[in-house]
């Protein structure tokens, strides 16, 4: 068998629908890592004009409480960034993980999720604060 | 004279330094050819057309792959010293050769071959030179497979089974060949993990290319593509 051939081969080798499925599920971590950019992108633009207001403003901590407390909007548009976070870095760090410390098991994606999941709580939490 | 430090010995190998007579317009192959014919002839190195034809002779000149036949000394060397290694990113056989196995199967694995619909019988397919197709194919098809894109890739260097810019830029000029009926196979070969969406974007493979190909570019279409085809289930 030539090198091409066995070339060929490799790429038939196992379960084509494995390899296939497990190419589809990359390529949807990959859309959702460049929709949810797009969405911080915009999410980051409004938080640092917030603060940037809140800052030249001179607003006190007692201020912004007064204007977050039962702010249906301002705790919707926290939910979304923090949605947005908590599906962008996982999938970031897992790369990380693959490429500089060649870590490529299931157990990535175990430790991956878990963080996607501590990052949604921690940050809905204080969201949460600031509204209730 | 030049102080030529080049790469002797496999993977385990080390340097060793050879003095070279330096000539006005002397590429770093004929510094290579001189040190092999006159100092040392069991250094091995490949070439064959000597005038950028074939890419054979690509190798890593002071840190950065190049085809030697088309480099000058003046122009890299700093000061008379110049360090001459293999290609990065693939096995050392000796000295100055690579293993290109690897990057070639990976062609294939990107099902970088054409698959014909028609017979003989059929009509020639027309395609018009100003077309879209035919424009981001031209972009892409004069590659000659030296390897100098897939030796400066990080991504290669951080995941092994990555299939590399040459191959995907392959790929790319038959996912946009309007007579290929291998688009499918084609798009599932390039998606996943050792597959286009792995590429950073980093842009190392166009700006050192020596033909101008930008593989970023055609990587770039081949996300588009294979996104949108598992976006509409085709995939």
């Amino acid at each position: 068998m030539s090198g091409v051939e066995r070339a060929y081969d490799d790429t038939r080798a196992g379960s084509p629908a494995a390899a296939s499925s497990a190419a589809r599920a990359e390529v949807w971590l990959w859309i959702a890592q460049r929709a949810s950019a797009a969405l911080l992108a915009l999410c980051v633009l409004v938080h640092l004009a917030t603060i940037i207001y809140a800052v030249r403003h001179g607003l006190s901590g007692a201020a912004i409480l007064g204007r977050t407390r039962g702010n249906g909007i301002a705790l919707a548009f926290y939910a979304l960034y923090v949605l947005a976070i908590a599906v962008h870095a996982p999938i970031g760090l897992r790369t990380l993980c693959q490429e500089w410390l060649g870590w490529r098991s299931a157990s990535l994606n175990w430790v991956a999720g878990a963080i996607a999941l501590a990052l949604f709580a921690f940050g809905l939490r204080a969201g949460w604060a600031v509204f209730a | 004279m030049l102080q030529v430090s080049v790469w002797r010995g496999g993977t385990d190998g080390a340097y060793q330094t050879y003095e070279v007579p330096r000539y006005e317009s002397q590429s770093v192959l004929d510094v290579v050819t001189y040190i092999q014919r006159n100092i040392d002839p069991t250094l091995s190195y490949r070439f064959a057309c000597r005038v950028g034809m074939c890419g054979a002779c690509a190798m890593t000149v002071n840190g950065v792959a190049r085809w030697t036949c088309r480099t000058h000394v003046s122009k890299v060397a700093e000061g008379d010293a110049l360090q001459i290694a293999p290609l990065a990113n693939l096995p050392v056989v000796k000295d100055l050769v690579t293993d290109m196995c690897e990057f070639f199967d990976k062609w294939a694995r990107a099902r970088g071959r054409f698959v014909p619909g028609t017979t003989r019988k059929d009509e020639f397919a027309r395609v018009a030179s100003n077309s879209p197709e035919r424009v981001a194919i031209d972009a892409g098809i004069e590659c000659i497979g030296c390897g100098v894109c897939y030796a400066s890739c990080d991504v290669v260097g951080w995941n092994p089974d990555y299939l590399g810019p040459a191959a995907l830029n392959r790929a790319w000029t038959l996912v946009k060949d309007v007579r290929d009926q291998g688009r499918q196979e084609r798009l599932e070969a390039v998606a996943g993990d050792a597959g286009c969406h792995a590429c950073h974007t980093h842009l190392a493979c166009g700006e050192r290319c020596p033909k101008n190909i930008v593989p970023t570019a055609a990587i770039a279409g081949l996300k588009r593509a294979v996104a949108l085809a598992v976006w509409k289930g085709e995939l």
